[in-house]
């Protein structure tokens, strides 16, 4: 049996009466690249903040990395990496400060921090970028050097909240190149995003509507399901029934 | 008279040059699409066409009027919706359309059988403040702002951007209607599944147009056999394909990787020398825009 990296059963959050999140329950196992879809307003953003440790849940239990999401939200937050929609290195600092500050945020050490920099300068094939400035980076080389300080303390899972947003064919396909060599190394993707064939490049796939989790398996098995095509069918058979604008 | 006709169209900010040399029109009537990423440069050129701008070197004329002599005329006959929400927060989504109705000196009444078909949607939120409206929502009533003096060419800049795919289809029927009443269209947009919604498209990136033409044409003019091939493992299999003689390209295509090969690539060659991996099929399939934009982003 493969390890379950994220669990979570019968998650709810509510705002006042409006049941935002509203029992979700499923299992990501290690290595695995999950997609987590729905409809603008299904609750994808409520729900992935409590898996991060920024909101506690209303009612349900889970775990994410060992820890609980009832009430280890700060140490969650050391066990995973997040990469968000919007670049968020700093582009004033150089590759290495920039490597640097978030391994200390993490709480590596000096020597650690050096090895693990060292490490990743080489993987990237950034070695001769060290001191350039970010901000000088083109965007595809950005959006690398952000997953991989996304990932500086080994996290055994990442977050990545619609990485590819306004992104060129072929710099997403690059990053998705990095996520699968990434998950092939063992790290777990918890991946959103709004373009459809990028779920099917998902191990499996979630779909959220109205709060509630609809559909949860491999793209394959969802397309035969569902008698689709195409996971853009798939979803857009789900997402027609939704009640919530957003 | 064409709609928009743009000539030789340059804009730098400093080191960036944000526009180089861009020319094409825009017919009468016509739902054009502007398709590319962050950067391409789509952002400058409707700042430019709405007057907002000015070019350092070519000319552009909107219904007939330059961009730079006639501005005042082309900004009280455009609509443009920026592609940041820039409504009145504070307004509630009634005031909002009164407002930009007086500033256009009309009256929201007169414009109504125009906007009501998308404006109809939120009316029943009419006394909710703008700033509190979900993103579906303020981008119809954006949209109804832009319509509400009846501008004879609608600019509309990534509208579908963070929205969902149910959402993007409505917004492209609205945009369909809007085309049958008469209204030029000039529409931006990242998601290359869009561009069959227009009449024609132009292709863009990092300032420069790659290629226009209708979306039936444009993917014709790829000139290289594709294939879409599978395995148990894609992960292995794109590596290992990109391997193979004769194999100029291989790159994740949804479900499948798409191989552009060389004239003489033998897909049943390919099968023997990659017999290690479970499950390989090769089929020759029909090239998509997205595949087309990849092959001239790297021309």
């Amino acid at each position: 049996m493969s390890d379950i990296v994220i669990s979570v059963r019968n998650l709810t959050k509510c705002f006042g009466d409006f049941v935002a999140v509203d029992h979700i329950s499923f299992d990501v196992y290690r290595g695995e690249i999950f997609g987590f879809l729905g409809a603008n307003g299904a609750g994808k953003t409520t729900a992935m903040r409590m898996l991060c440790g920024l909101s506690f849940p209303t009612s349900g239990e889970g775990s994410v990395a060992g820890c609980d999401v009832q009430c280890e939200g700060e140490r969650i937050k050391r066990h995973i990496g997040y990469m968000s929609q919007r670049f968020s290195l700093y582009n004033d600092l150089s590759v290495w400060e920039n490597m640097d500050l978030f391994a200390g945020i993490y709480g590596l050490s000096k020597k650690e921090t050096a090895e693990r920099a060292a490490e990743l300068l080489a993987k990237l094939d950034f070695v001769s970028e060290r001191d350039t400035l970010v901000g000088a980076l083109p965007l595809g080389w950005k959006q690398k050097l952000s997953f991989a300080i996304a990932t500086i303390h080994r996290p055994e899972v990442v977050f990545l909240d619609e990485p590819t947003g306004g992104v060129d064919p072929v710099t997403r396909r690059q990053f998705w190149e990095m996520i699968y060599e990434a998950a092939d190394a063992g790290t777990t993707i918890f991946v959103t995003t709004h373009y459809m064939d990028e779920a099917e490049y998902c191990s499996r796939v979630s779909i959220m509507v109205d709060g509630v989790v609809r559909a949860l398996d491999t793209p394959a098995r969802l397309k035969q399901q569902f008698a689709a095509g195409s996971m853009d069918e798939v979803f857009r058979i789900l997402a027609r029934g939704a009640r919530r604008g957003e | 008279m064409n709609a928009i006709d743009i000539q030789s169209l340059s804009k730098r900010f400093g080191r960036v040059q944000a526009l180089d040399a861009v020319s094409f029109s825009v017919g009468k009537g016509e739902l054009f699409g502007l398709i590319g990423p962050d950067g391409a440069g789509k952002t400058t050129l409707f700042r430019l066409l709405t007057t907002l701008l000015t070019p350092n070197s070519g000319t552009a004329s909107v219904d007939g009027f330059d961009i730079v002599n006639d501005y005042l005329s082309i900004r009280s006959r455009v609509g443009y919706m920026p592609g940041r929400f820039s409504l009145y927060p504070d307004l509630t989504v009634e005031e909002n359309l009164d407002f930009f109705a007086a500033l256009f000196g009309v009256r929201a009444r007169e414009s109504y059988d125009l906007v009501a078909p998308i404006y109809k949607q939120i009316e029943p939120f009419r006394k909710r403040r703008a700033g509190k409206l979900s993103g579906g929502m303020k981008q119809k009533l954006a949209l109804s702002c832009a319509l509400i003096h009846r501008p004879s060419v609608l600019f509309l800049d990534e509208p579908t951007t963070g929205v969902d795919a149910v959402s993007r289809s409505e917004f492209w029927d609205m945009l369909a209607s809007l085309q049958q009443k008469g209204i030029t269209i000039l529409v931006s947009t990242p998601y290359m599944d869009e561009a069959s919604r227009c009449d024609r498209i132009a292709l863009c990136n990092e300032g420069h147009i790659l290629g226009i033409d209708t979306p039936n044409d444009i993917v014709r003019r790829f000139d290289a056999p594709l294939y879409a091939v599978r395995a148990s493992n894609m992960y292995a299999l794109l590596s290992a394909a990109r391997r193979i003689e004769g194999v100029a390209e291989c790159y994740p295509f949804g479900e499948v990787h798409h191989l552009v090969t060389d004239r003489g690539f033998d897909p049943s060659r390919f099968l023997g020398q990659l017999n290690e991996l479970d499950d390989l099929s090769i089929e020759p399939v029909v090239p998509t825009i997205e595949d087309i934009f990849i092959k001239w982003m790297k021309r």
